[in-house]
């Protein structure tokens, strides 16, 4: 009845599933947050630069351009992670933990699954792949929260749209993006390795999921700093 | 106990968020300095404009939104979880039997620890954040240290003072009520407390931001 | 056949097994007792090696597992069914998916037979209409059930259960344990299981191994139990009204 079963390496369409579901389970929960988040982040920037800049010899047009940068070098990306260290990076850290806690980690080790490899690859794979489109949908949301309040403040939108096409350097985007891919690498390793190895109860899975934003927000402003100062 | 509950909590709310604090403040400085700078290369702006931009920055807007965006990731999750846990464990059934009002003893001592922790971590942040600044530039040779201490100086309004303090008042609030609103009406077990921390995290990031705006469009 | 020769462990200076040797053989339940916290579910991991013994071998059917390299364990692993004592079923998944998941990792089969297997072993355990569930929403007892189906799924060599029957009704219970005894008995499997339960004991227990204070204590089949004359053996198993009765039976006869 049986066939000769066993003999089948672990099966890659198993990690492929696992990462899609992570895909899943970081971008779409994260969709939203994240455009809120740019398109206030965005319309704050407008409202406040154009009020420090109110009397200095800086022509308004230029709100446009200094909102596209600020959203493309450092608000998308840095901000955005932090909010995704605060919601994605505590969320893996809390299922990992309870998968330690609650023995599911020891019941793939048991099966002869590579535990390590199962479930954080997957994670940090998704991460990966997800979180540079959503630094993407960011900026530009960013920029469109921008434009709507410093209409709504009392700035031309073609003076805006003027600024925004305004010395544009495409070197900017590939900052942006570089800080994507190391910033989603951060938070997705270091959220894994605070829930994986997780020891105790409950409360200890709560007290990873903190540590694992705390640690991961620092990293990030931390190598935000380093890239600034490599990059520019 | 109402008082040594509140001092338990504003320990585990303002002295253990201090260093992470601090440091994501100084990088914020260091970063925004190194930014601005060349940003505005190309343009003939003088450099010690750079320490007029990091002190505004940091004050209206930095200081208190990204503080209070780390700490709804810190402290935040962590009211959530620990409210979530004493309710699925019957710690606040057992609390409510003693006749003891848990919302006033849970959840008002978080809420009144937040309201005066959180402006001060915020007023640390502003001056950590001009610090860092001053050392990015320093350190990475862009200026001397008088120019950015001029820029220091520069038309300083401070009205900004004010609304940063405005500003910390209203995140505090929001940070603390969604978090402990969340934690304290979890139902289920281990998994849900996961869900309720990620909701408080989620919702009081967004309704930050979205004060912030409003303050801003009103006060400015 | 699984030789255990004078195992160790200890946690710092808690010292929770103080040199353990037994032999367990195939085809037959072998059942490991003893009190609350005197060291089965430490010795049940110490076997599938989830805890590294600090001294002593574990020989699977002659084969050195302590001192096999990673890969060596990973092959022997795939012959091993667990059942973990809190079930440590994946949350992510519904209990269909639970028991698939070991199907879908290590064979090639088509789908139909995959389910085919599932539902088979779900039927097994009396578990079925569950399938969609989510292990959150079924009752600790369902989900020792559908731990059991999971870790019989591959038709194991060796089946490691803790306490598969704690939590279960008295129907359900001696369900499980006859269960576990065709299977074992069916495809010759080498089973440990760890209890507390003394229907199990008396009903399946072929070989019994009786732990105390991280010694074995005792070990014999369930007939030899009842005309022991080991004192904590006897605290434990006759620990019930009922049971004390029953003893006294016996001494009467005999
Ligand atoms: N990781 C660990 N670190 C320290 N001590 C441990 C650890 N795991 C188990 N112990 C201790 O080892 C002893 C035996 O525990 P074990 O879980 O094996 O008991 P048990 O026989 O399975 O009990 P039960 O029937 O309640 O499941 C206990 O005193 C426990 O406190
Ligand atoms: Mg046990």
């Amino acid at each position: 009845m049986l066939k000769q079963m066993i003999s089948v390496p672990e099966s890659a369409y198993m990690y492929w599933k696992e990462t899609v579901r992570q895909m899943n389970h970081i971008g779409v929960g994260s969709l939203i947050i994240i455009g809120i988040i740019s398109f206030f982040t965005g319309a704050v920037t407008a409202v406040q630069f154009a009020y420090q800049l109110s009397g200095s010899y800086f022509p308004p047009y230029l709100l446009g351009f200094v909102i596209r940068d600020s959203m493309i070098i450092e608000l998308a990306p840095t901000l955005s992670c932090l909010v995704l260290a605060g919601k994605v990076g505590s969320n893996m850290a809390s299922e990992l933990g309870t998968m330690r806690i609650s023995e599911q980690i020891d019941a793939l080790e048991v099966m002869g699954v590579n535990s390590t490899a199962y479930l954080v690859a997957p994670k940090i794979f998704a991460a990966l792949i997800i979180v540079p489109p959503l630094i993407i949908i960011s900026a530009f949301l960013g920029v469109y929260g921008g434009l709507l309040a410093a209409v709504n403040y009392g700035i031309a939108q073609e003076m805006f749209e003027k600024g925004l096409l305004y010395m544009f350097d495409p070197f900017n985007v590939v900052i942006m993006l570089v800080k994507a891919y190391v910033f989603a690498f951060l938070i997705a390793t270091v959220s894994c390795y605070q829930g994986f190895y997780v020891k105790g109860g409950a409360l200890d899975i709560g007290k990873a999921s903190t540590r694992a934003v705390v640690f991961s927000s620092i990293l990030v402003v931390l190598f935000d700093y380093l890239i600034a100062v490599v990059m520019t | 106990m109402y008082w040594r509950e509140s001092m338990r909590q504003m320990n585990s709310i303002g002295i253990e968020s201090i260093p992470i604090v601090a440091v994501v403040a100084l990088f914020i400085g260091a970063v925004t300095a190194v930014q601005f700078a060349y940003q505005v290369q190309d343009f003939a702006v003088p450099m010690y404009y750079i320490g007029f931009i990091v002190r505004d920055s940091m004050i209206i807007e930095m200081a208190p939104t990204i503080t209070c965006m780390i700490l709804a990731g810190k402290v935040g999750s962590n009211m959530a979880s620990e409210l979530g846990n004493m309710r699925i464990t019957e710690q606040i059934d057992a609390l409510e039997i003693m006749g003891v009002n848990t919302s006033s003893y849970l959840v008002g001592t978080k809420l009144v620890a937040g309201l005066i922790t959180i402006p001060m971590l915020i007023i640390l942040a502003a001056l950590l954040g001009i610090v860092g600044g001053l050392l990015a530039v320093v350190l990475s040779d862009l200026m001397p240290l008088g120019v950015y201490e001029r820029g220091l100086h520069l038309f300083f309004v401070p009205f900004n003072v004010k609304m940063m303090m405005i500003k910390g008042f209203v995140f505090a609030f929001i940070l603390s009520t969604v978090a402990c609103y969340h934690g304290y009406h979890v139902k289920g077990g281990a998994i849900q407390i996961g869900e309720a921390s990620t909701k408080a995290v989620v919702h009081s990031n967004i309704l930050i931001l979205l004060s912030d705006y409003v303050i801003a469009e009103i006060l400015l | 056949m699984i030789e255990v020769k004078n195992i160790k462990k200890h946690f710092g200076d808690k010292k929770v097994l103080k040199g353990i040797s037994t032999v367990f053989e195939a085809g037959k339940a072998n059942l490991i007792i003893g009190t609350s916290g005197s060291g089965k579910t430490v010795f049940m991991k110490c076997l599938v090696g989830l805890l590294e013994p600090n001294d002593g071998a574990i020989l699977y059917d002659g084969e050195n597992f302590s001192q096999m390299t990673k890969k060596e364990r990973k092959s022997i692993r795939r012959k091993i069914g667990m059942l973990f004592q809190g079930s440590a079923l994946f949350d992510s998944m519904t209990v269909e998916e639970n028991v698939l998941f070991p199907l879908n990792m290590f064979t090639d089969w088509s789908t139909k037979e995959k389910m085919d297997r599932v539902n088979f072993c779900l039927e097994r355990v009396n578990l079925v209409g569950a399938n969609d569930k989510y292990p959150g929403e079924i009752s600790g007892g369902m989900m020792k059930r559908v731990g059991i189906a999971r870790s019989i799924v591959l038709n194991p060599k060796y089946l490691f259960c803790d306490e598969p029957n704690s939590g279960l009704d008295p129907q359900t219970s001696l369900l499980i344990d006859e269960l576990l005894t065709d299977i074992t008995k069916e495809y010759n499997i080498t089973t440990i299981i760890n209890t507390h339960d003394m229907n199990s004991v008396m009903g399946m227990g072929e070989k019994v191994v009786f732990l105390h204070q991280g010694y074995k204590d005792w070990e014999g089949s369930n007939k030899d139990i009842l005309q022991s004359k080991n004192q904590l053996l006897n605290d434990f198993i006759f620990a019930s009204d009922f049971l004390k009765a029953l003893r006294k039976g016996i001494d009467n006869v005999g």
